[in-house]
């Protein structure tokens, strides 16, 4: 439990919104970050993550302070990552046959099997290729990596975060780490 | 491959995670020793891990907390959740209160008014409790009974709403629509229903 995080809260909660800049501040760059991961879209990741933000401080009445508070803004916004992903599928297909030179921001737009030619894979340079690899993965099993392997965060927390069973996060964990094995061959 | 234990695959993912039991390491060591496939498979499996953790941090966008200050809806907490539902809703509000205020006086009216009654019009043919709209006959209005039957056998141009009795129908013709009211609630909503296409009526 954060002490000045719940001093925060408590300022917003009776009214004083300008207490929840600090809060915004403080994890501005985990949620803005999972976003990003998860939509693989810079403005997008932005608006996602404002609108995590937004909700949170809409919300703020039902946060339980006996709990971890970036926990429930990690729910939030993975949540709304996830329900923008299923949102966008359908239109994935549509955008799957525009070619792509316009970097990162078209990966998001491919369809989950879509493949680029072999030689466009390797002028990609290793950041980007690491989000194009992210954005091939099933969502159940980018959200588990991104927040494993980019957030760092331990397995029971991510079972919080997702509020699944911890069997299944491990499970979900598992299954990612094969799905990208397989994606990346012998890279 | 094939000679290889099922279990050697989920060991490391055991170990990738950091919880496997020394039983389980013993003989995940053991069996990559002897079997390059599965070697291969925990070395393409450190890569991933590697791979994916060189993710580089990418930064927030400037001016992202104020953009976000910005868009919070103003002040939502220094009004009690009351006064904010009736600002927000005064339209909802003010039906509400209307109904609260009507449903203690109709209640009491549905209760009360036992008696037999019905829409006058021309053309009925009242036989105790049991109204008939006759063969041949129309009716050119909104017709009601309460605590009565109503039997049509002729035509009826407009809604019909029988309160606590039967509607009966043969080669009835009836304009509206048909309504039966037998519980206490029903008939509120009913009153209600009306109450508020009136209010709404008058308000235009
Ligand atoms: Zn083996």
């Amino acid at each position: 439990m954060d002490p000045l995080i719940n001093k925060r809260i408590k300022q917003v909660l009776k009214g004083d919104q300008s207490a929840y800049a600090d809060i915004v501040s403080l994890y501005q760059q985990s949620l803005h970050q999972v976003c990003y991961r998860m939509l693989g879209n810079k403005e997008e990741a932005e608006d996602a993550a404002q609108e995590a933000f937004i909700k949170a401080y809409i919300h703020l009445h039902t946060y339980d302070q006996k709990r971890k508070f970036s926990t429930w803004l990690y729910r939030i916004a993975t949540n709304l990552c996830i329900d923008r992903i299923r949102k966008k599928k359908p239109d994935y297909y549509l955008d799957a046959e525009v070619p792509g030179t316009e970097g990162l921001d078209m990966y998001s737009q491919l369809a989950v099997d879509e493949l680029l030619p072999e030689e466009e894979l390797e002028r990609m340079e290793l950041q980007e290729r690491i989000q194009y690899e992210i954005s091939r993965l099933p969502d159940k099993y980018r959200a588990v990596i991104i927040l494993k392997y980019i957030e760092e965060l331990p397995l029971q927390e991510i079972s919080d975060i997702l509020d699944i069973p911890l069997g299944t996060v491990k499970t979900r964990v598992h299954r990612g780490r094969e799905a990208l094995r397989k994606q990346l061959g012998d890279l | 491959m094939k000679q290889c234990p099922e279990h050697v695959v989920e060991y490391m993912h055991e170990y990738l995670d950091g919880d496997i039991s020394q039983q389980h390491e013993k003989e995940l060591r053991t069996h990559l020793k002897s079997c390059d496939t599965c070697k291969e498979h925990m070395n393409e499996l450190t890569n991933v891990v590697a791979f994916i953790k060189s993710a580089a941090a990418i930064s927030v966008p400037a001016g992202f907390t104020t953009n976000v200050m910005h868009r919070i809806p103003m002040k939502p907490r220094a009004l009690k959740g009351v006064q904010r539902f009736l600002r927000r809703h005064p339209m909802l509000v003010a039906a509400v209160v209307f109904l609260i205020l009507m449903s203690a006086t109709l209640f009491s009216s549905f209760n009360n008014s036992q008696q037999f009654s019905v829409t006058k019009a021309p053309g009925l043919i009242v036989e105790g409790e049991t109204v008939t709209v006759p063969v041949g006959e129309t009716i050119k209005s909104d017709l009601v009974v309460e605590n009565g039957n109503l039997v049509v056998e002729g035509n009826v141009e407009g809604d019909v709403t029988v309160v606590n009795g039967k509607y009966m129908a043969s080669t009835a013709n009836v304009t509206g629509n048909v309504e039966e009211i037998n519980e206490s609630f029903e008939w509120l909503w009913y009153s209600i229903k009306n109450g508020v296409k009136k209010l709404f009526s008058t308000a235009d």
